[in-house]
C-alpha cells in the first residue's frame, strides 16, 4: 500500500484476482508513521491482529524505542500480506498520552495513584478475606478475548484449581460461546472444522449473520478477489441489513431479526424435499437424521415466510443455491449468535452442511466465526465454559486427568456445575453471593446489556472490583483497584484466530510507566496467594511467557488442541500454524474431520449436549445411548418466538452491531485520529420508509427507546428491512464530560442502555439483537449526543 | 373408557397448572433472567398440550375445556408450602415445577401405554410428542436446580 492510499475511504483496497483452487496471490499492505520510510525501521517485530478475530499476521516497525507502524506478513497463510484498516491505524493508540502508567486504589471515595505492591497487596488481602469468611464462591473473573494465550492459561489455573471458584468467563461470552456451544453440539467437541483456505475452492458461499466486510476485512479481501477472477463463487447473504455481503450476494434474504431458526429449519426442509441429502455420507457419520427430518417436516418455505417475513420463492431459492453447490463454505457470525435461538439457528447451519456431506475437504466447509482476535484461547483454556484442553467437566475421568497435569487433587477443581457464564456471575454480584469482580480487559459498563442495571451491580459498596486495562474505561471508574496493563506490542505470547491458526506476538517496546503484562499481574497475584499443588510445591510453576507456553503444551498434549508441536521460534519463523499440530500432525491441521468425526464418543468428548431450546443437559447416559459411535449429532429444534415482540409503544425491532472502524468499546479505536474521525458519533440507522413514516430526515438527531432505557444519535437512512432500528454498540462515556454514564436523569447515547438482558439458555450468549423499540426525534439541549455545552 | 375419562381429566388439570406454575414463577424471579425467559416459553408447552387435550377429550368421554377442569389462579400457585421452610425461594419453585411436570410426564406415558394397548392411533401420537416435551421440562428444571444450588444455599 502506497503512503498515498486512504484505507478509511477504501477499507479493502486494490483487488488481487484469483481462480478457483489458485493460491490467493500475496498483498502486502503498510503503514508508517509520517515521514518514516521502511529503510528508516530499526526493527520488524512479528505479530499478528488484536483488533478483530481474523488473525492477520503483521510485523511491528520499531524506531528509537517507539512503535512506528505495521508491515503484513506475504507468507502467511491467513491474510498473504493484507492488513484492514483498524490494524493499519489502530497501532497509534499504544501511544496515547492518556495510558494508565501507575496503579490506582480507591480511597475515600476516589481513585488515587499508588504503587504496585500496595494495589496487589490490597486485591491479595481481600481475596483472603473473602476466601476464609465465604469461600471460593464468594470470587469471580470476568477476562477477555484479547489477553494471550499464556495469560489466559495462567489465569484459569489460578482461578480454577488456586481459588477453587467456578465463576470464570469471558467477554468472549457475548461474541463467541455460540460458536463453541454449536460446534460442541454438532461434533461433541469445540475445534473450528474449516479453513479460511475453503474460500479459494468454495464454489459456493453461505454467509449466516455474518457481516466479514466489515468484521474480517481481510477475508472479504480473499472473498472479493474470488468474485473478481475467473469461476468466482456464488454467495448467498442472510442479514436483515443491505450490508456490503448482501450487494454482492446472489441470494439475500432479511428475515425479522429473532427468526433465523424458523429460516433454517425451512432451508433444512427444502434440502431434504428436493432430495439433496448425501444420504450415504449422512449414514456413515451422523446421528439423528430421522429426528431431524420430523422436526422440519412442517417448515415449508411458506410457514417460514409468514414467521421471516421473507418471501417463500427467495427461501426456495436459497435452497437450491445451497443443495447445488459442489464445495459449500457456511460461516456464521453474531447475527445468529447475539439473537434469538442462537445455539439452535448455528447449529442448523451444521446440520445444513452435514446433510450435504460438505466438510473435510476443501472448499466444503463450515466457519462458526469468532467475535474477538484470543476468543478461541479463552476457549481451549478453559476461560470460556470448559475446562482447559476441551476437558469434559461431566467426565470424572477428564477432571481427574487435569488434575493430574495440574497436580491438584480432583476435587479441588469445580465441577459439579458448568463453569459460571458471565451473565450469570453478574447476577450473583447483583444478588450479594459474589463479593470480588476482577475484570481484565474489557468494558462491562458498556458492552453488557441493560447498562442501567450493570453500572448499579458495579457500583455496589459491598462488591470488590479490580478491573486491569490500558485506560480508565468506565469499568475502570467504578473500580477499587485499578492495574495498568501492557498490550500487544509491548509484551509476548501467542493467540489463535477464528481458523485455529496460531500466531507469535512478541514484544516490540516497553509498556508505559509501570505497566505491566497481564501475565506478570496474574503471576504476581499467585505468588502473593501462595497458591500450592498436592505435594506442597507451587500450583503455579511458570515465571515468563515461555515458561507458560510450555506448561499450556502440557496440558494440550494429546488434546484435539494439542500444541505440543509448536514453539516461539517456529512460530517466528514460519509464521501462523493451525492447531492441532503434535505427534499425529507435526504441521498443523489445515481441516479437521477430513477422515470422519473425531471427538464425539461419549469418553472423549467434552460435553454431553443441552437440550436445544430449554438448555437443560442430556447428561451422560442418555449421549452414550443416543451417540455411542461418536458420529457427528443432527440436533433439531423447534422455532419459538422471540421473548420481547413489538408492541404498539414499541413498534420496532431493535438491532445492534459495528463498523468496520471501531472495535468494541473504542477503547483503542476512538484514540486513533483516522479511526475515530471515520466514526466520530453515535448514530442511528432506519430504512427510508421507517424514516418517512416517523417524519424524520437523514442527519436529525433521533433518540431510541426501549423498556430499559433511551441512547440518542444522528439518523442514517440505510438499506435494511423495514420495521427494523439498528444501533452501532461501540460508544460509550469515557470521552464525554460524565465519564462513565449518561447525564443525571438524561439519555445517553450507549446501545446497552435499550438493550434486554436476556440470553441463549444453551451458549449462554447475551441477546443483542433481539428487542422491541420505538424511535422519535429528540429535543437537542440534554442527554450524551447533541447537548449544547 | 372411565379410567381414560379420568386421566384426561386429570391430565388437563396437571397441564394447565404447570403452565400457571411457570408463569407464576417467571412472574416472581423477573432478575432471574434464565428462569424468567425459560419458565415462560416452557409455559406455552404446557398450555398447547391442554388444548390438545380439550381437543382430543370428547372422543374419549371427558369435556375438559367445559368443565374448566384445570382452571388454577397464579395466587393459588404461588403459595409457599411450609416443608420448603427458608429454602431459597427460587430453588423451591425451581423443585416444585420439576415434580410437577414428572408428574405430568408420567400420564403422559400411562395415556400412551393406554393408546398402545387399545391401538388409539390419535392419543399414541398425541401422547409421544408430549411425553417427551414434558420430560424436557422437567430436565430443564433439574438443570437449573443442579446448576443454582450450589451458590444460592453456600454462598448466601
Amino acid at each position: 500500500m502506497t503512503a498515498q492510499e486512504d484505507r478509511i475511504a477504501d477499507p479493502w483496497g486494490a483487488r488481487t484476482p484469483y481462480a478457483a483452487g489458485t493460491a490467493w496471490p500475496v498483498r502486502v499492505d503498510t503503514r508508517l508513521a509520517p515521514g518514516v520510510d521502511e529503510d528508516a525501521v530499526e526493527r520488524w517485530v512479528p505479530s499478528a491482529s488484536l483488533l478483530h478475530s481474523n488473525g492477520d499476521a503483521m510485523d511491528i516497525a520499531v524506531r528509537e524505542g517507539r512503535i512506528v507502524g505495521v508491515r503484513g506478513r506475504p507468507l502467511d497463510r491467513v491474510n498473504r500480506g493484507r492488513l484492514g484498516p483498524k490494524d493499519l491505524y489502530g497501532w497509534q493508540a499504544n501511544a496515547s498520552p492518556d495510558r494508565l502508567t501507575r496503579p490506582l486504589v480507591r480511597r475515600g471515595g476516589r481513585l488515587v495513584e499508588t504503587d504496585w505492591d500496595t494495589a496487589m497487596g490490597l486485591v491479595a488481602e481481600r481475596s483472603a478475606e473473602l476466601l476464609a469468611e465465604r469461600g471460593p464462591a464468594s470470587i469471580g473473573f470476568y477476562t477477555t478475548g484479547q489477553l494471550f494465550l499464556e495469560e489466559t492459561y495462567t489465569l484459569a489455573v489460578l482461578a480454577r484449581a488456586g481459588i477453587g471458584t467456578n465463576h470464570l468467563d469471558g467477554n468472549t461470552r457475548l461474541c463467541t460461546a455460540t460458536s463453541a456451544e454449536a460446534l460442541k453440539e454438532t461434533f461433541g467437541c469445540d475445534g473450528q472444522p474449516g479453513s479460511y483456505a475453503d474460500v479459494d475452492h468454495a464454489d459456493t458461499i453461505a454467509l449466516f449473520g455474518h457481516n466479514v466486510a466489515e468484521t474480517q476485512p481481510v477475508l472479504w479481501m480473499r472473498m472479493l478477489d474470488r468474485l473478481e477472477g475467473a469461476d468466482p463463487p456464488r454467495l448467498l447473504c442472510v442479514d436483515p441489513r443491505t450490508t456490503p455481503v448482501a450487494r454482492r450476494a446472489d441470494v439475500h434474504l432479511a428475515p425479522r431479526p429473532g427468526t433465523n431458526l424458523a429460516l433454517l429449519n425451512a432451508l433444512l426442509h427444502e434440502i431434504i424435499r428436493t432430495g439433496r441429502v448425501d444420504r450415504r455420507w449422512v449414514d456413515e457419520h451422523t446421528v439423528g437424521f430421522e429426528e431431524l427430518r420430523t422436526a422440519v417436516a412442517d417448515c415449508t418455505p411458506a410457514w417460514a415466510a409468514g414467521v421471516c417475513d421473507v418471501p417463500a420463492a427467495d427461501i426456495a431459492e436459497a435452497a437450491r443455491l445451497l443443495g447445488g453447490a459442489r464445495r459449500l463454505l457456511s460461516t456464521v457470525l453474531q447475527g445468529f449468535y447475539q439473537s434469538h435461538q442462537a445455539t439452535a439457528a448455528s447449529v442448523q447451519v451444521n446440520n445444513l452442511n452435514l446433510l450435504l456431506g460438505m466438510i473435510g475437504r476443501p472448499g466444503a466447509g463450515m466457519l462458526q466465526m469468532n467475535g474477538q482476535p484470543t476468543a478461541q484461547n479463552t476457549r481451549e483454556c478453559g476461560a470460556n465454559g470448559d475446562l482447559p484442553g476441551f476437558r469434559n467437566w461431566e467426565n470424572p475421568e477428564h477432571v481427574a486427568d487435569l488434575a493430574r497435569v495440574w497436580n491438584v487433587d480432583p476435587e479441588t477443581i469445580p465441577h459439579w456445575a458448568p463453569p459460571t457464564p458471565a451473565m450469570q456471575i453478574f447476577r450473583y454480584a447483583e444478588q450479594g453471593s459474589l463479593r470480588m469482580l476482577w475484570i481484565s480487559g474489557t468494558n462491562p459498563a458498556v458492552s453488557l446489556p441493560e447498562l442501567a442495571r450493570i453500572r448499579s451491580i458495579l457500583a455496589q459498596e459491598r462488591l470488590f472490583t479490580v478491573v486491569q486495562d490500558l485506560f480508565l474505561t468506565e469499568t475502570a471508574q467504578l473500580a477499587d483497584v485499578v492495574l495498568p496493563a501492557a498490550t500487544w506490542g509491548e509484551k509476548t505470547g501467542t493467540f489463535t484466530n477464528a481458523d485455529r491458526t496460531v500466531h507469535l506476538s512478541e514484544q516490540a517496546v516497553e509498556p508505559p510507566g509501570e505497566a505491566r503484562s497481564d501475565l506478570d499481574i496474574f503471576l504476581d497475584y499467585a505468588r502473593r496467594m501462595d497458591f500450592r499443588d498436592r505435594t506442597g510445591g507451587p500450583l503455579i510453576t511458570w515465571h515468563d511467557p515461555r515458561t507458560a507456553f510450555a506448561a499450556w503444551q502440557r496440558c494440550s498434549a494429546g488434546r484435539p488442541c494439542d500444541y505440543t508441536g509448536l514453539d516461539y521460534d517456529r512460530l517466528r519463523a514460519e509464521g501462523g500454524i493451525p492447531w492441532p499440530c503434535g505427534a499425529g500432525a507435526p504441521d498443523g491441521t489445515e481441516r479437521l474431520y477430513t477422515q470422519g468425526i473425531s471427538w464425539a464418543a461419549p469418553e472423549v468428548c467434552e460435553t454431553y449436549g443441552r437440550d436445544l431450546v430449554t438448555g437443560g443437559s442430556v447428561g451422560a447416559s442418555a449421549y452414550r445411548a443416543m451417540n455411542p459411535r461418536g458420529r457427528a449429532v443432527l440436533k433439531a429444534a423447534e422455532y419459538l418466538p422471540p421473548h420481547e415482540e413489538p408492541s404498539a409503544d414499541f413498534p420496532l425491532r431493535l438491532t445492534t452491531g459495528r463498523t468496520i472502524y471501531h472495535f468494541h468499546t473504542r477503547t483503542k479505536t476512538g484514540r486513533v485520529p483516522e479511526l475515530n474521525a471515520a466514526a466520530p458519533k453515535m448514530w442511528v440507522e432506519l430504512s427510508a420508509a421507517d424514516a418517512a413514516e416517523h417524519g424524520l430526515a437523514e442527519g436529525e438527531l433521533v433518540e431510541v427507546t426501549t423498556p430499559r432505557g433511551s441512547a440518542r444519535g444522528t439518523l442514517r437512512i440505510a438499506e435494511m428491512r423495514r420495521g427494523t432500528v439498528f444501533l452501532p454498540f461501540h460508544y460509550g462515556y469515557w470521552d464525554t464530560p460524565e465519564g462513565h454514564r449518561p447525564p443525571d436523569g438524561e439519555p445517553g447515547r450507549a446501545a446497552n442502555e435499550t438493550t434486554v438482558t436476556d440470553w441463549d439458555p444453551v451458549s449462554k450468549q447475551p441477546l443483542f439483537k433481539t428487542a422491541a423499540a420505538r424511535v422519535a426525534r429528540a429535543e437537542p439541549g440534554t442527554g450524551t449526543e447533541g447537548a449544547r455545552r | 373408557m372411565n379410567g381414560m375419562t379420568g386421566l384426561l381429566n386429570v391430565l388437563y388439570r396437571g397441564e394447565t397448572g404447570l403452565a400457571a406454575d411457570l408463569l407464576a414463577t417467571a412472574a416472581r424471579h423477573r432478575a432471574e433472567h434464565e428462569v424468567h425467559h425459560v419458565a415462560t416459553d416452557l409455559a406455552g408447552w404446557s398450555r398447547r398440550h391442554a388444548g390438545l387435550l380439550a381437543e382430543a377429550g370428547p372422543h374419549y368421554g371427558a369435556d375438559l375445556a367445559e368443565t374448566g377442569a384445570g382452571t388454577r389462579t397464579g395466587a393459588e400457585t404461588g403459595a409457599r408450602t411450609d416443608e420448603a421452610g427458608d429454602m431459597p425461594p427460587l430453588l423451591a419453585d425451581l423443585r416444585r415445577l420439576h415434580l410437577a411436570a414428572t408428574g405430568n410426564a408420567l400420564y403422559w406415558e400411562m395415556l400412551g401405554q393406554a393408546a398402545r394397548a387399545t391401538r388409539e392411533a390419535r392419543l399414541i401420537d398425541l401422547s409421544g410428542a408430549c411425553l417427551s416435551r414434558a420430560g424436557r421440562q422437567a430436565g430443564w428444571a433439574d438443570t437449573m436446580l443442579k446448576t443454582l444450588s450450589p451458590q444460592l444455599l453456600i454462598a448466601r
